[in-house]
Order: structure tokens, then sequence, then C-alpha cells
């Protein structure tokens, strides 16, 4: 999984106020070539929590993205290009995804992340 | 202008609404305008669309699945004197640049329901030769293909009433469908299926209502081995699946799983696959906008009927939730318990309304009985707009339709709690039309045209029953055998 399903990504427990954002725990990661759209990241750059996507990209020991963006950026290849390499071309294939509140631990085989819930979960 | 389409002659109720939907996806806004042939009926091959240019025909004919191709029309009529005419008649300056020295060109003979020999082919070409073609002939890559299409007063194959009287075309080819696409994504040359993985030609269709194009995110959230979303990525999509069975999506086949059915056609590898319940979604409460299309085929059926979280007794307060130890916890298998058509129908409206983008799209196929289909079963939503409607008919008495809804507006608290309303009521007038199609679901199954392209593969049960105390009612040897006995009465 990339760092875009990452940031879309939340802990739904029953009574879980404060699953957002999941904290990762990364045994092994892979990076995979995407196809780079600009329009996409026009799209999907509003819709982020550019927060969780700072601190997720930086937990991963990845280059670092600016605390803000100015409109001015989405405009500039540069910054589309490192935007774009973090958001979508690091794949997280073996881990976890850690609930912030509860400590739950939601894993990551394969590249596919578990998020379905127990008996006493729902 | 308009341009005479001839389609193939396959999912008659889902043409117009591909070359809707693929006029829109070239940015064409408004109402399609088209008309059928004089004296026709809707089963016909020969339709007239209405499209503001050349190269948005040529795109729309390119990327439709349905269409032969698209034509300028240079003359038409019942007899061939009624088509020299017409081509005599028009408009000299409309021909003259295809005539020239310096153009290619060759002629196409095609027929509909008979294909003709070299023989007939080269008699009707004759019958041309009044044009006054100047340019070298070119049978590969020629600059332009002009069509003699003559359908000789069919019948349709199917057994339907007589289509028409003779009707000849002659027309300059603008654009020709890459239909040849569908034959890589054969279901029976891919490396991982599922008994519920999509036909690629309704896959494809799918997407197309979709809009998948590059930039776009399209969501299924019942993935299975992938058979939705592969059309959607072949357009350039980046896509994202999501499935309750963890078999399917993780482990797979013999080595194969969803993502090397991606490699297999060196399409970009999805998002995300997750492990998830459509009825206890993992997304952050706030998302919203996010996806330009939903597009998936929810599960109603025998085979794989729907399932989510908590097992039956749990979920019927018969049994209290027991708490797992951490050592119980590692590979843990949760209980599942059988989701209604009309609870899963809810959830995925809920979804789409929430997550669509304004103008994105919900691609779902609903089962429906024939005699009994009544336009209002139909699951609604207030800001999700019924775009198209097309009907498969699987048995005389069965069909799915692939329902298109369009996102108008944005998704406000009020609004949730109104779908909730009408998703109750819509609840209790299914319940009903559920009791049905259970009883007209075998028939279903087995006159599907998805169940026949598997025959030639082994198939395994696809879906999970990994709960405590699941339904799976019919078991893989017995289908078989009811489907030979029932295709040996009615097929």
């Amino acid at each position: 999984m990339r760092l875009l399903t990452h940031n879309m990504l939340a802990c739904n427990i029953k009574g879980v106020t404060k699953g957002y954002p999941l904290k990762i725990e990364a045994t092994k990661t892979e990076e995979k070539e995407t196809d780079f759209n600009a329009g996409f990241l026009r799209h999907i750059y509003p819709k982020l929590d550019w927060k969780a996507l700072r601190e997720a990209a930086a937990s991963l020991g990845l280059e670092e993205l600016p605390e803000q963006v100015e409109p001015s950026q989405l405009e500039d290849e540069d910054f589309l290009r490192r935007f774009h390499h973090v958001l979508l071309e690091i794949h997280l294939e073996e881990g976890a995804l850690v609930c912030p509140e509860t400590g739950r631990r939601f894993p990551v085989s394969k590249g596919i992340p578990n998020m379905l819930l127990n008996e006493d979960e729902v | 202008m308009w341009f005479l389409a001839f389609f193939a002659h396959r999912h008659l109720d889902f043409r117009i609404a591909e070359v809707e939907s693929l006029v829109k996806l070239c940015g064409v806004e408004g109402q399609l305008q088209w008309k059928k042939p004089e004296g026709d009926h809707e089963h016909s091959p020969f339709y007239y669309f209405d499209l503001p240019s050349e190269e948005v025909a040529k795109k729309v004919a390119g990327r439709s699945i349905l269409l032969k191709g698209l034509y300028e029309v240079w003359g038409s009529g019942h007899t061939v004197e009624e088509v020299e005419a017409g081509i005599r008649a028009y408009p000299e300056e409309r021909k003259a640049p295809f005539l020239g020295e310096d153009v290619s060109f060759k002629v196409v003979v095609d027929g509909f329901g008979k294909a003709f020999t070299m023989e007939e082919q080269l008699q009707k070409m004759e019958r041309f030769a009044f044009i006054p073609w100047k340019g070298p002939v070119r049978m590969k890559d020629p600059d332009v293909r002009f069509w003699i299409i003559d359908s000789l007063g069919g019948y349709d194959p199917l057994g339907l009433p007589p289509l028409q009287d003779r009707i000849i075309f002659f027309g300059r080819e603008i654009g020709a469908s890459e239909r040849g696409v569908l034959g890589k994504y054969d279901l029976k040359k891919r490396r991982y299926i599922g008994p519920t993985s999509m036909d690629a030609e309704i896959s494809f269709l799918m997407a197309n209502q979709g809009l998948a194009r590059p930039g776009s995110l399209v969501f299924d959230p019942f993935c299975g081995t992938g058979s939705c979303l592969i059309p959607a990525a072949h357009f350039g999509a980046l896509t994202l699946g999501a499935d309750i069975d963890i078999r399917v999506v993780k482990y797979g086949k013999r080595g194969h799983t969803i993502w090397s059915n991606f490699e297999q056609y060196g399409l970009t590898a999805p998002v995300a696959i997750l492990r998830a319940d459509n009825h206890q979604q993992p997304w952050r409460n706030d998302i919203r906008e996010t996806f330009h299309a939903i597009v998936c085929d929810p599960p109603y059926g025998v085979r794989a009927g729907g399932r989510k979280s908590g097992g039956k007794k749990l979920l019927s307060g018969k049994a209290e939730p027991y708490v797992l130890t951490e050592q119980q916890k590692d590979g843990h298998i949760p209980s599942t318990a059988p989701y209604t058509l009309a609870e899963c129908l809810h959830d995925l409206l809920d979804l789409a309304a929430r997550t669509l983008v304004i103008g994105g799209r919900l691609v779902f196929f609903v089962p429906c009985s024939v005699p009994d289909y009544d336009p209002k079963q139909l699951p609604t939503h207030p800001i999700l707009r019924l775009v198209a409607n097309s009907e498969q008919l699987l048995t005389r008495k069965f069909s799915r339709r692939l329902l298109t809804m369009q996102k108008t507006g944005p998704y406000t608290d009020e609004l949730a709690a109104a779908a909730a309303e009408t998703s109750r009521e819509f609840r209790e007038r299914h319940v009903e039309i559920v009791e049905q199609s259970r009883n007209e679901e075998i028939k279903a199954l087995l006159c599907s045209s998805k169940r026949g392209e598997e025959d030639g593969n082994e198939v395994e049960v696809a879906n999970g029953d990994d709960g405590e105390d699941g339904d799976v009612p019919v078991t893989e040897g017995g289908v078989r055998d009811e489907l030979r006995t029932y295709r040996a009465k009615w097929c």
C-alpha cells in the first residue's frame, strides 16, 4: 500500500474517536514506479491530511516535505515530482498500522493492510 | 454533425449509455442527440449520433466496446440506386478531399447478420466504381476507409422480429472501435480469477460508464480478483480495491494474486488492496470528494453472497462478543455474517455520496426480476442521479441491471439522515423482491455469460465462509450438474 492509502485510512473500532492518523511500523518497504500525473496530484492535494503525510514520510525516513504548500508549488514540476514520489511510489509491504488511541495493530502483509475488526470491536 | 453508428450486436441495452458516457468523457457537455434510421426499431445496429466534431467521433469510436465504428454517410437507401443518387448529390467539397491522388484508401464491405464471401464483396464494390477515386488502394493503414454496409433486411439472429427492410449505407470511416483489446483481457487467459470475476466485455463497459481516464481514482469495495478494476487501470486510472475475504486478496491461487493480474497486463498496480468490510469502512470520517468513480459488482449471488463483520449470533444478540487474548489475536480470523443486498446497497450509496467527486460516478449491478421489474425498486439517493440503467438478461425471469449514478452536489449530515430514511423504505419494499430473486438466482447463475466464460477454468469458491455459522447453500458440483440440465433445456 502507498502513503496515499495510509492518509485515508483510520481505525474504525466502535467508540474510538481519534483513530487517525495510524502510526506506521514498517519492516519492509519497496519503491515502485508510478505514472506521473500532475492533474491527479492537484486534485488529491486538498483532500489529504498534509500533516499526516509529512509525518508518515518522516517515519519512513523519506525526503522531507515542506510544512506548508503554497498554491504556486502545485504548479512547480520539481515539487510535484517529490510529492508524487512520496505519495505514490513508496509501498509498505510488511509491517503494521497502529491506532493512536487504542494501540490496536492492523497488520500489513504482502502489501495488504487487514483492516477487518474482531468480534469484540464491531 | 450527424454520424452513423454501426454497433456490434451485443448488450443492446448498453449501447446508447456507452456512447453517452464516452461523449461526456471527451468533455462535451449537454444532452446527447441521437436518432434511429427511418422505419427502424430499437434493436437496430444502426443509429445516428449528433457529435460536435470528427475528433470527438474518432475518440468515442476508438474507446467504445459496443460500436464497430462511426461514419460520415455519403449515401444511403433501400436500393443501390438510391445510395448512388445520394452519393452523387452529396456536396462535392465534402467528398473531394478524400478522393485526391495523394489519398490512399480502402473499401470495406460489411453486413448485418451475414458475412459476405470475397466474391460478393467484390461485386458490391464494383457497383460503386462510379466514384472518381484517384488515389492508390492500400490494404494496410490507408489514409481513408470507405464502408459499404448492406443489411440485406436481415433478421435478428436471436429470433426477434425482422429489423427493417434492406438498408445500404456508403460512408467514410471517422473512427473504428478497438474492440480487439477484449481478446487480451479474456478471462480464459487471466492468471487469477474467481467464480464472480466479471467478464472482460462487461467490465470494460463498466469502466467506460465510470469515465475511467488518466488522473482519475477508481474504487471497488468488492474487488475480489480485481476484474472490475483492471479495465479502469487499462484506461490509465489509479485503482483502489477492498474485499472482506482475505483468501482472495492476499493468498490468491497457485502463486497468482490480484497483484499478478495487474502485472500480467503491464498495468499500474492498485494504490492499495485492503482487506476491509463495506459495512465498517476503514476510511477517515472526513473523506469527501476523493474518488472519481466507484465501480463494482456487489455480492448478491449464491456462490458469493455478501458477508459483513461479526458473527450471526453476535449480531442477533444471541451471543456475547468474546474477548481475544493477545495470543489468540495473531492469526485470528474474525467471524462474518450474511450481508443483505438492501443493507449492502445502502452502505454503497452512502459511500458514493460521501466520497465521490461532484460529477463522479457510481457504477454497479443490481439483480432484478424481469416480469416484476418496476423502476421504483431501484435504490435512490438524494444526491445521486441515475444517468443510465442497462439491462442484461440472464434468463427469461431474471436479469441484472448496470446502474450508473452521478453525484450532483455536496454531502451533508441532513442528506445522510434523509438517505437513511429512503434506504429503510427501500429495504422494506425490497424484502419481497429479494425473496423472489433467491428462487431465481440459481437460474441466473446457470445462464449468466460470466459463469459461462469460466467453463474452461478450474474455479474455486473465492468467497469466504470463514465465520462460525455461514451459509453456503449450493455446492460446486451441484451447480455444475444443474447447469448441464438447465442448458440442455433452455440454452
